[in-house]
């Protein structure tokens, strides 16, 4: 199958109209040498059924977590995505559009961004948000990049109670030279200011924390922002914005920057991409934000309109020197949570982030009931928390899939420093009669 | 037409932007009613440690039909592949397959989540080998890793593996050379990489100055960073002089693989003895570029610099079944994940399609509609470079601005009136006024010769009513936009009432 | 055209000198080259400058160009208008629109810069 309307007897006018006889005489300036001499070795393209029948054949090898009960978490979560959902980002006019560089003809894409941005500072409280990064692990990493430029300062402190993936991104980034990586010691599932005031000092332009953290566990925002003030850092804080509706916003503990991984909101797993970062900072700083940002303004008849403005910070026009050489920014599933969020609206949206809150302290309750399990913390936690199995956690794991869930996160395959330890999510999919069963279940082995 | 015509309503909807979607609705409208709770409630003070949200954040109040509206309205405002041509150089805006579209929603790929077990993800795994193994032929270049969510987000990778390798090597650089009509992502890229970047000059024939190249390099430099074919659409004659010249130092070359449309089956970055290269997704393989992302930028290494791969990758085992691994050099992870998954499908979808033979003719049909569209236009607009081109060419709009005061600019938002979206403009930065023409191989004849009589008329508009061109567009949802005052005046997001 | 008491730069700056004062401003070919001037970016009071070094950055809504000192001195004064007003670089680039005044400690740079005469023929010479 191919997708080119172009008919034989057209091509080989087209090839008069040049001055061609063949095809390849159009690739002469390609030199003898490179050219390939066979055909590439690739299977026949398929007729669309045919196309259709493999990659089923493909996506039916695998036992999806939405097909199962699922309890796993870990940065990516099973929420319920409203119809309207798909619907609205299958518009072609969405979907096939470019970047919104000509906004006379973009003004849905620029407005859908516009939109994204103000949802996001309201959820984080910031006041000003780019238009989406790739995923929360790079927006993560951008914003350390910021600080540095800002503070013109070397170093940043990471909390190792981030996710372990998200760190070692940042230290693949850091390998580069341009920042200089600190990690600062969990105590109890979370970091303490008293820690980070003894590792910070006047070469660090930023502490990096997440809240609620990779093991579920809120940090103390308000005394680990005074501590990073208080060295004249910056205070980076990533949050999942599903609990927005019921979590303080981290701009209310002095935040500069707030970033995160938007996936929660409106997006499918698919198998953790493509995911959505978002990234926001205060006004003082926006000059430094990395990535696009759309803004409002009129045209020549004094329509309101939108179009992408502070351009002057991005690679096409600064190249080395611009804040971050992204060209892209994942318009698509930032349209999708802002479709969400304004499904859910923010009634829905409390409602969801209770419904996550206490179905985990429900389940979190009836798992250590079955004294099959150990809590490890006892630090606070929303929608996710982290349990020792007494026994053999990936026999659990096992022969609960066979059952029919996924029992969590076995964080031994994720980070062998946490052999042993569960993490469990709950997302508002999950009912009373699912956990009981689960809870049942896993005590029965 | 007068502010009384009847045959226009005044209370008819307006063109161009109405209201926002937090200006729509009421207080009491709902769309999504959450079930009923069905364990206890938790005290949220207490068990979120005094962290309860004090003050709701401020979201729409909509139903599901209003809703609705408004995004079909936004729609209506929105120009995508679906609408018209869309020519955009170094951005292969081809049709996006519908299929596609449906593969990737199946449960048994949107629904996976990345910590499953092996065992539950064998064809997704399977998908990722597939996919990485038909990229690796077409590039020639055996190393694969899907990671990179992006182009620039490879064009980064890339350069991390090369530090990895050269420091490996006991011998750390410290330059990148990068030729002058670069994309503004390569100098951006390497930057971050923490190397310096030292340009060079292209010759009078668009492509590498071969001499100015070997000048530039020595053993202080890490690695050349080329477009091939290049920014200008011509494909590098020179190409294996000069990625030999960037070994005869100990160097790496990179290939920025934008252009790959140009190529697939004709030629491979590995042959022509690149080490390293990006492909975008999102403009060669055909997944849609969603209004400004998700694409994803796979990169292909030689086998030297594969142990230095982002991981997990995933690998295929000698029973048949996959798995994931690592590297033993790893650089490792450039993001979450195994990366744009979601893409992935899209893509590999398009590449079980087409086939090989498939490929290869979708470069040679790209390469031919450019020729044909270069050859109708050269004689009306100049070209800089008089020789065959690739599957994109530039054109300049510098004798009309000579002749008539009528800019690029201009030439680009009069076409908006003709239902064409322009082509890319002032970009490369080493042509004056330059108009880069990708028609793509999904364009029919028609729409090729719509085209160049539009470009022709356009001409013809700047040579009789110039101040015509200067006032377009006229028939779009809004018209020419005052970009300096969304600066000045900057207005980031909307505030509610209470706020402001 | 270009206002003859003033010295100028290859980089389109102009330098009027007051006493031991240089003010510092961008020309009126050098505006117009940039189009609408939406954003400056000068130094602190107190900054050291050597001529030739950048002291700033000034963007259109599409470009960004470095400024250069045309000679050596410390900042005395930076024309604060211009956070609310750089419009007033287009509109009067050799008055309102002055950027930065310095004081001078090399005098004798200003002969290294040129009349207003030398510098209109440069500028025919680079179009």
């Amino acid at each position: 199958m191919q997708f080119s309307p172009v008919s034989r007897g057209h091509r080989d006018a087209m090839l008069r109209a040049v001055g061609a006889t063949k095809i390849d005489d159009l690739f002469e300036s390609v030199p003898a040498a490179v050219r390939l001499a066979r055909p590439l070795d690739l299977p026949d393209g398929l007729s669309e059924m045919e196309a259709s029948f493999a990659l089923r054949a493909l996506a039916d090898a695998n036992t999806p977590a939405t097909a199962l009960v699922s309890f796993a978490g870990a940065g990516c979560y099973d929420h319920y995505v409203p119809a309207i959902v798909d619907h609205v980002i299958r518009r072609p006019e969405f979907f096939t559009a470019y970047t919104p560089y000509q906004p006379e003809v973009s003004q849905g894409t620029l407005q859908n961004i516009y939109e994204f941005q103000t949802m996001i500072c309201e959820l984080t409280g910031m006041d000003v948000a780019n238009a989406s990064m790739y995923d929360g692990a790079t927006a993560f990493v951008e914003a350390a990049l910021m600080a540095s430029r800002i503070k013109k300062r070397h170093k940043v402190i990471v909390a190792g109670s981030v996710h372990p993936e998200w760190r070692v991104v940042l230290r693949t980034y850091a390998a580069s030279g341009n920042i200089e990586v600190v990690t600062c010691p969990v105590e109890n599932g979370v970091i303490t200011a008293a820690t980070v005031t003894a590792l910070i000092d006047d070469s660090t332009a930023a502490l990096l924390v997440a809240s609620p953290n990779f093991l579920g566990h809120l940090e103390d925002l308000a005394s680990l922002g005074e501590a990073a003030h208080a060295a004249g850092a910056l205070f980076v804080v990533s949050v999942n914005p599903i609990l927005s509706g019921v979590l303080e916003p981290p701009s209310s503990f002095g935040a500069d920057i707030v970033v995160g991984e938007g996936q929660p909101l409106g997006n499918a797993m698919s198998l953790g991409g493509p995911g959505l970062g978002f990234f926001a900072c205060r006004t003082a700083h926006v000059r430094q934000l990395p990535g696009r940002i759309v803004g409002r303004t009129v045209d020549v008849d004094g329509r309101g309109a939108f179009v992408l403005t502070m351009q002057t910070r991005e690679q096409h026009i600064r190249r080395e020197k611009a804040t971050s050489n992204i060209c892209s920014n994942h318009a698509l599933n930032a349209l999708a949570a802002a479709v969400y969020l304004s499904a859910v609206g923010v009634e829905g949206l409390a409602s969801v982030g209770r419904a996550c809150v206490a179905k985990a302290h429900y389940l979190r309750d009836a798992l250590l009931a079955t004294g099959a399990f150990d809590a490890p913390y006892e630090a606070p936690f929303a929608h996710e928390f982290a349990l020792r199995y007494m026994k053999d956690p990936a026999s659990m794991h096992a022969e609960m899939l066979r059952r029919g869930y996924l029992a969590g996160v076995d964080l031994g395959t994720i980070d062998p420093g946490m052999d042993g330890l569960v993490l469990f999510a709950v997302t508002e999919k999950r009912t009373k009669a699912e956990m009981d069963a689960f809870a049942k279940e896993v005590a029965s082995l | 037409m007068t502010a009384s015509d009847a045959r226009f309503p005044t209370s008819a909807p307006s063109r161009g932007p109405r209201a926002l979607i937090f200006e729509t609705g009421s207080p009491e409208s709902r769309c999504v009613v959450a079930p009923e709770l069905d364990v206890p409630e938790v005290p949220l003070d207490t068990v979120l440690a005094g962290c309860a949200r004090a003050q709701a954040p401020a979201l729409p109040h909509v139903t599901e039909g209003e809703i609705a509206r408004h995004y079909h309205h936004l729609a209506s405002m929105n120009f995508g592949v679906d609408s018209g041509s869309y020519p955009l150089g170094s951005c292969t805006m081809k049709y996006n397959p519908r299929l596609n579209e449906d593969v990737c929603r199946l449960e048994g790929f949107a629904g996976l989540h990345p910590y499953q077990p092996i065992e539950t993800i064998q064809g997704a795994l399977g998908l990722m080998v597939g996919l990485s193994d038909a990229l690796a032929e077409i590039s020639g270049l055996p190393g694969v890793t899907l990671q990179p969510a992006a182009g620039a987000h490879g064009e980064f990778t890339a350069m991390m593996v090369f530090r990895a390798y050269h420091t490996a090597m006991g011998d750390p650089r410290k330059r990148v050379v990068i030729p002058d009509a670069a994309h503004g992502t390569n100098p951006a890229s390497v930057a971050m990489a923490g190397y310096e970047i030292t340009t060079i000059a292209s010759d009078a024939n668009g492509a590498v100055d071969l001499d100015a190249l070997k000048a530039a390099l020595d053993t202080d430099v890490a690695a050349l960073m080329l477009t091939n074919p290049n920014t200008l659409g011509l494909f590098d004659p020179n190409i294996v002089a000069i990625t030999e010249a960037v070994h005869a130092v100990g160097a790496l070359a990179y290939c920025d693989g934008a252009n790959m449309n140009a190529i697939m089956g004709k030629t491979r970055p590995g042959d022509m003895g690149f080490d390293a290269m990006h492909i975008n997704l999102h403009k060669t393989f055909s997944t849609p570029h969603g209004g400004g992302g998700p694409g994803a930028g796979p990169v292909c290494v030689s086998a030297p610099l594969t142990p230095f791969l982002p991981g997990p990758l995933p690998v295929r085992l000698d029973d048949g079944t996959f798995s994931v691994g690592w590297t033993d050099h790893s650089i490792g992870r450039v993001r979450s994940s195994f990366g744009n998954f979601g893409v992935f499908v899209r893509a590999y979808a398009y590449i079980l399609a087409l086939g090989g033979d498939g490929l290869r003719a979708a470069s040679e049909q790209a390469v031919l509609s450019a020729n044909y569209m270069k050859e109708k236009l050269k004689g009306t607009y100049p070209l800089p470079f008089d020789r065959p081109c690739m599957h994109e060419f530039v054109l300049s709009g510098a004798r009309l601005r000579k002749e008539h005061g009528v800019h690029t600019l201009d030439v680009a938002k009069r076409l908006l009136d003709y239902g064409i979206h322009p082509p890319t403009i002032y970009f490369p930065l080493i042509v004056d006024e330059s108009i880069m023409f990708e028609p793509t191989e999904t364009e029919s004849l028609e729409d090729l010769d719509r085209m160049i009589d539009v470009m022709l008329t356009i001409a013809g508009e700047a040579a009789s009513d110039p101040e015509l061109l200067h006032g377009a567009p006229y028939s779009t949802p809004v018209r020419r936009l005052d970009e300096a005052r969304a600066v000045k005046q900057p207005d980031l997001r909307w505030r509610p009432p209470s706020a402001r | 055209m270009n206002p003859a008491d003033l010295r100028y730069d290859k980089e389109h700056e102009w330098v009027r000198v007051e006493g031991d004062t240089a003010v510092i401003g961008i020309s009126d070919f050098a505006q117009d080259q940039l189009g609408e001037v939406v954003y400056v970016d000068l130094p602190d009071v107190g900054d050291e400058l050597a001529a030739g070094d950048t002291f700033g950055e000034i963007e259109s809504v599409k470009s960004v160009s470095e400024l250069f000192a045309p000679v050596s001195g410390t900042v005395v004064e930076v024309n604060d208008e211009l956070d609310t007003a750089s419009e007033v670089i287009n509109s009067d680039p050799y008055g309102a629109g002055w950027m930065v005044k310095i004081e001078l400690s090399d005098a004798s740079q200003l002969d290294a810069l040129m009349s207003a005469g030398e510098y209109e023929a440069f500028v025919a010479n680079e179009a």
